[in-house]
């Protein structure tokens, strides 16, 4: 194996492990908390982990640095991963969060994301359907101030229901945003099924081509390799350069690495309760060691 | 303090629509930084359709998609924007009520979202009419809703809008409406009702378009020997409770007009207002009621309801009886 190779593959090692590790104080949390949506926080982490410890622009001293990249979470449901990221980061101690949250007066947590109580939440999120069309005129934004950072909006499969996303894909191949990158955490479930029962979003690559973007299917969301593999291939964020904007199709599994959320959408929402902690922190384990 | 109006208005006509895009033109010359997202209804001989010709750069085009456009501008502020947005009058509040509420209010940023043809100015009937807005507004925190009474005021209000901190709302009808006051020699501040005509025996709180049927029922009550007084409520939010406050305590009727729905708007905060307060005077709304208006010429839609010069004097009339 050429060295660059396995020098790879020992930060694939050390991104999964992250990943595991933020599953493991995520579910921990959840106890505390009693209120959140696993499912699909543990589906899109692999992916969180590599933007913000790898990809991302960003400086956790400094979360209003005018050249940062922007991680725009449309999916505001899934705002816990952040602040998992952050008690790691050790922005906030763990305590912090449990003792802000939702906590009325003194709360700066919730559920749902606010970019006024938390400097680094870019906005403040929740309805679904608004993270595209705001992460498009960020972009435009940037390109209009002539300023080079990637405007990158996550949303899910079941999200995608909403109109305002392809109103905003309109958009965005209109104006060519080559500084803005579209993830589908595509784990094929919504609240309450299959999406392909609920609203059938398929074929989701040949919509996003259709609809002006550059499509790159990353086939296995949960795994680090592929993850990586998707977003090596991120054109460099020039915003004075006029190209299609990319899509990264994210496929991955709602509550993975805990095997009785695996693939149930009945673990959207709701926390963990404390008798399961241990049966749940005991399979991401072996989801561990397996791979 | 009453101010100067026209009074004699009847010739000055003034189209705040026009006045916008002119004025948006003059602050571009003028060498303010700021970025303008508008529609598919942007005519290109308008003043902004001029405007987005000179300026193309900073003028972002959203095709028919309000929800996009509306998220987008809130996308644009984030940047470090100030974004002023064009919407056609009803399909802002109604198609992109969520964007406006979650994009714009509740993520707080510099967006103003001009909302044109508003109330029943823009004809062609209920599917283009924009009454439910304010009362939608109403409802929205963190949101200022300006409403200027003429084109001259919608200037003012442009202008002032730029340094601005948070989330604002402009509402202008379609142009064509005259003009109210006789010169922009005043002070416009926003949440600060203007006294426009005083007056003893009763008050017109108004806005908009509906400030000028206020002065011309006025003058048609002046010629009765009743003194009416006229408050240009130019914003819906924050409202100027002091102002009602001081109408409640001088004199013992009040109407309330508005070309908007009855339901939710400016008339309904002042019966709030006078209800809390336990105003033993007379007071009445007029707007739309509460149906789909009915189709019809702009001039026989304001006079099958009541809401121009002559019902609002009728109005006053009843109520003195």
């Amino acid at each position: 194996m050429a060295i660059d190779k396995i020098a790879d593959a020992a930060i694939y090692e050390e991104l999964t492990d992250k990943a595991f590790k933020l599953r493991r104080d995520l579910l921990t949390f959840s106890t505390q908390i009693n209120m959140s949506h696993l499912g699909g926080e543990l589906s899109m982490m692999e992916m969180a982990v590599a933007l913000y410890y790898r990809y991302m622009k960003y400086d956790f001293s400094n979360p209003k640095w005018p050249e940062r990249d922007r991680f725009i979470l449309s999916k505001g449901h899934c705002s816990e991963v952040l602040y998992m990221i952050l008690q790691d980061k050790g922005v906030y101690t763990m305590d912090y969060i449990v003792e802000h949250f939702e906590t009325l007066e003194t709360a700066q947590f919730g559920q749902h994301s606010n970019r006024k109580y938390v400097p680094y939440i870019e906005i403040s999120a929740g309805s679904l359907g608004h993270g595209l069309p705001i992460a498009t005129g960020y972009a435009l934004g940037a390109r209009y101030r002539n300023e080079n950072y990637r405007v990158i909006v996550m949303v899910g499969d079941g999200e995608l229901c909403e109109g305002t996303n392809w109103e905003a894909m309109m958009a965005a191949a209109h104006y060519q945003l080559g500084n803005l990158v579209l993830i589908i955490d595509k784990n094929k479930l919504s609240m309450t099924g299959y999406t392909k029962d609920v609203m059938n979003i398929d074929p989701l690559d040949k919509k996003l081509e259709a609809f002006g973007f550059n499509v790159i299917n990353c086939e296995n969301g949960n795994d680090m390799k592929c993850v990586c593999e998707a977003l090596d291939q991120l054109p460099e964020p020039d915003c004075a350069i006029k190209r299609a904007p990319t899509a990264i199709i994210s496929n991955t599994v709602k509550g993975f690495g805990v095997d009785f959320m695996e693939d149930k959408w009945n673990w959207h929402g709701g926390g963990l309760a404390k008798e399961q902690l241990e049966e749940a922190l005991a399979s991401l384990d072996r989801k561990r060691s397996e791979i | 303090m009453a101010i100067e109006t026209t009074f004699d208005f009847d010739q000055m006509l003034s189209n705040a629509r026009e006045a916008f895009g002119e004025e948006l033109m003059r602050m571009a010359d003028d060498g303010l930084d700021f970025v303008f997202t508008y529609s598919d209804n942007v005519a290109l001989s308008s003043s902004t359709g001029k405007f987005t010709q000179k300026y193309p750069e900073r003028c972002f085009n959203f095709g028919i998609a309000e929800p996009d456009q509306v998220g987008a501008s809130a996308g644009l502020a984030l940047a470090g924007n100030v974004v002023y947005s064009q919407v056609f009058g009803p399909f802002l509040p109604l198609r992109a009520a969520d964007q406006i509420h979650t994009d714009i209010a509740y993520n707080d940023v510099n967006v103003r979202l001009i909302g044109t043809h508003a109330g029943v100015t823009a004809g062609g009937g209920p599917t283009h009419n924009d009454i439910a807005d304010l009362a939608l507004y109403r409802a929205i925190p963190n949101l200022t809703v300006f409403v200027p009474a003429d084109a001259g005021q919608c200037i003012k209000g442009i202008r002032a809008a730029y340094d601005f901190q948070g989330p604002m709302i402009i509402r202008i009808n379609r142009g064509g409406s005259p003009n109210v006051y006789a010169s922009d020699d005043y002070e416009l501040e926003f949440g600060k009702a203007i006294e426009t005509y005083p007056g003893t025996d009763l008050a017109i709180i108004s806005c908009g378009s509906e400030v000028y049927e206020a002065l011309m029922a006025a003058r048609i009550l002046k010629e009765k020997g009743i003194s009416a007084r006229v408050i240009d409520m130019h914003t819906i939010k924050p409202l100027d409770y002091d102002m009602i406050e001081k109408c409640a305590s001088e004199v013992g009727v009040i109407i309330a007009a508005e070309e908007a729905s009855i339901n939710g708007g400016l008339g309904s905060a002042v019966a709030e207002y006078l209800a809390e307060r336990g105003y033993d005077g007379k007071f009445a709304r007029i707007g739309i009621p509460d149906e789909f208006a009915l189709l019809g010429s702009l001039p026989d839609v304001y006079r099958h309801y009541e809401i121009d010069a002559e019902g609002i004097a009728k109005k006053a009339l009843e109520l003195l009886a």
